[in-house]
């Protein structure tokens, strides 16, 4: 079926809209990032600073360790994100092949967990991770995001798997693949996408958390970029508006660069290879 | 593919063993003795100012190391209960007076009656003891304080030919929403009311006109009663946002920084803010913007204002509370507390700090924020047990409503009374 230039014109005209739509808070973020104190206080804010000054990222870099905390974040993030697909995926491939009572408990349990708000779970997550000697320690706060993420990783896992037909896994058998053999060569490679949304979503829930690291981390030299970027926030909601906005700035490169990485493999084409040409 | 998955999990574990390096910092044993200070200080001056304070500590007590730490405003209650529930709090804690209340009947604080030098006792007026007093005992020290103050667009209001208040002639409430009245017309308002949190502020204020809302009784009860001098302020807000649209609905719900750029572009004339918001005007305001401090307007009870100070305090689990409460009050030497006040835009609290010249000069509004400071007193509902919940989930809807003229002032007594006292006496059982 053809679509005709106009439909196709318009189809664009709307994704590029909803595109703009979404890039606004960025844009916002960055034209805050370049403006100077007098311009921020303007009655009529510009898109495009007037006079833009790299004064802020000055001032932010000066003023607090960012880019130590950045890679703290980056070494918790990944780690985290690592940890917590090793551990999802196979005890997801078992929920989702193996039906049962159990496993059906398994996902709504999971998926209920969802639920706890942080301040439930804190004060007795502190002191397990105190007895463990895990306070003030980026091990302990990635244990914290691993498990953390791992439910929803675990949801998001289940349905990936179930979207590979099982049929698939049957021939590979009928063909004299193992058991190994099969997973590894067959379903494996036709998860990788899911495999790799799933570590987008982990990665992206420990670089933006904020709670934990505030509570769990005492020395300054261990602390991650969301609870450093709080430093340019006063009480009651007061800001340093123009240091936060390119501190913040800076603090979106590392997800970006990551999800520039993954999204190839998430668009990678989900079931590739899998019918023989 | 072995190769791959053996290196995959190599890179693991080397990520993990990077993840543990370092111990907890401790105490020392038989060593110098390591204090863990958190401080609040935020704006570039003060946190300067407090780092350095800290370094010339170190310098001249070796045998008491404080280390600093920087703390966050945001989520610091939460923070903190859970460093004190896990004993991991740190030694020397900054906060501020409203969220000690807790803390302080919770026990997770030292007792720092005795503990404090007779020339830092006395040097701080009994009024802003009494924020961090809980029964019998001090259990923080209050050291930076600010009013409530209106900034204004002098330009606007020389044109108006309205009559300049000052503390010593202030504006009563009725004048000033005259004032206001005079100063609208034409797209602009008088004033501009951030009310992003409007419990604090209306009750701060309401002071003035002789509210108190909380009522503590001989046998320590507290309840709420809203009486005549409550409605005053409340009431002033309302008329000006719904009867005499002098004030724009908008800002109702809007943080004090939104309003900066309306009263800079010369929407707002006034707009009601804390004394250190000074600092964000020096720093945004366009260049030639005529901009003053005036004192907030005045009722029956003349200036009076409800503060919750910064403190610092001590944890119970400090075991150097002599060293902890002696780095207190090297921080709060009356020279050290200017260099803290200036560095954060605040007024301190001691009385030989408050005499220093660079807090009584005309400029940035400082000489009549420092006239306001006799006038301040703890906010009677800031050390009541359950008043965040309060706040939270009666008040600040409530207050809201009211504003925007939802609900009259019969449903407003009636739901800061009757809801009210449901969840005081929860915690009073």
């Amino acid at each position: 079926m053809r679509t005709r230039p106009a439909a196709r014109a318009g189809q664009y005209a709307a994704l590029l809209a909803y595109l703009l739509f979404l890039a606004l808070p960025l844009l916002w973020l960055l034209s805050t990032a370049f403006k100077s104190p007098r311009e921020l206080g303007s009655l009529h804010p510009a898109w495009i600073p007037r006079h833009p000054t790299p004064a802020n990222f000055r001032q932010a870099l000066d003023e607090q360790p960012l880019l130590h905390a950045a890679l703290n974040s980056l070494l918790v993030a990944l780690t985290a994100a690592v940890v917590a697909v090793l551990l999802a995926t196979p005890t997801a491939y078992v929920m989702a092949r193996h039906r049962s009572v159990l496993s059906r408990a398994a996902t709504g349990w999971v998926v209920f967990s969802q639920a706890f708000p942080f301040v439930l779970v804190i004060i007795p997550l502190f002191l397990v991770l105190k007895r463990l000697r895990l306070i003030d320690s980026l091990a302990g706060l990635t244990l914290v995001y691993v498990v953390w993420a791992l439910p929803f990783a675990l949801w998001m896992l289940v349905g990936h798997v179930r979207a590979v037909p099982a049929e698939l896994e049957e021939a590979a058998a009928v063909d004299g693949a193992g058991r190994l053999r099969t997973l590894v060569s067959v379903t494996a490679p036709l998860l990788a996408p899911g495999i790799a949304a799933t570590a987008l979503f982990a990665f992206v829930t420990a670089w933006n958390e904020f709670f934990f690291a505030l509570v769990l981390l005492k020395s300054p030299g261990k602390q991650t970029l969301p609870v450093v970027l709080t430093h340019f926030i006063g009480a009651e909601g007061a800001a340093d508006l123009g240091p936060l906005a390119a501190a913040a700035s800076l603090a979106t490169l590392p997800p970006l660069a990551v999800f520039a990485v993954i999204q190839r493999r998430i668009t990678g084409g989900l079931l590739a290879g899998a019918v023989k040409s | 593919m072995r190769t791959r998955a053996a290196a995959a999990l190599a890179v693991l574990l080397l990520l993990l063993a990077g993840c543990a390096g370092g111990t907890p910092a401790g105490r020392g044993r038989g060593g110098p003795v390591t204090l863990r200070f958190q401080s609040l200080a935020w704006q570039r001056e003060s946190v300067a100012a407090t780092r350095e304070l800290v370094r010339e500590w170190n310098a001249a007590h070796p045998e008491v190391r404080v280390e600093y730490v920087q703390g966050s405003w945001d989520s610091v209650h939460d923070q903190l209960l859970t460093s004190f529930e896990g004993g991991e709090a740190p030694d020397v804690i900054h906060d501020a007076s409203d969220d000690l209340a807790d803390f302080a009947h919770g026990g997770y604080l030292a007792r720092l009656d005795g503990l404090l030098p007779a020339r830092l006792t006395s040097d701080i007026p009994e009024a802003a003891w009494r924020t961090t007093t809980f029964g019998d005992g001090v259990y923080g020290v209050p050291f930076l304080q600010e009013p409530r103050v209106l900034i204004a667009d002098a330009t606007r209001l020389r044109r108006a030919g309205v009559r300049i208040p000052t503390p010593e002639d202030p504006w009563t409430w009725a004048e000033f929403r005259t004032v206001a009245e005079k100063l609208s017309g034409h797209g602009t308002y008088g004033v501009a009311w951030p009310l992003k949190e409007p419990v604090s502020a209306t009750l701060d204020l309401g002071l003035s006109a002789g509210g108190g809302l909380f009522h503590r009784d001989a046998a320590g009860r507290v309840t709420v009663r809203f009486g005549p001098g409550d409605a005053v302020v409340p009431r002033t807000i309302r008329d000006q946002v719904v009867t005499d649209r002098s004030a724009p609905a908008a800002t109702l719900g809007s943080g004090g920084s939104d309003t900066l750029p309306g009263l800079f572009g010369g929407r707002y004339a006034m707009v009601p803010l804390g004394f250190s918001y000074r600092q964000q005007i020096v720093q945004q305001a366009p260049k030639g913007f005529d901009w003053t401090v005036l004192p907030a307007p005045a009722g029956a009870d003349g200036l009076t204002q409800g503060v919750s100070p910064q403190t610092l305090s001590v944890a119970a689990d400090c075991p150097h509370r002599k060293e902890a409460a002696a780095f207190i009050s090297f921080l709060l030497r009356p020279g050290n507390m200017v260099r803290l006040a200036l560095g954060d835009w605040m007024l301190p609290t001691g009385t030989r700090a408050l005499r220093d010249p660079a807090l009584h000069t005309a400029e940035n509004g400082w000489a009549t924020g420092t006239a306001l400071a006799a006038h301040l007193r703890p906010a009677p509902a800031r050390s009541v047990r359950g008043y965040p919940e309060w706040r939270d989930k009666v008040a600040a809807p409530a207050l809201q409503e009211y504003y925007s003229g939802s609900i009259g002032l019969d449903a407003l007594r009636t739901r800061l009374e009757k809801d009210g006292n449901l969840v005081l006496a929860r915690y009073q059982r």
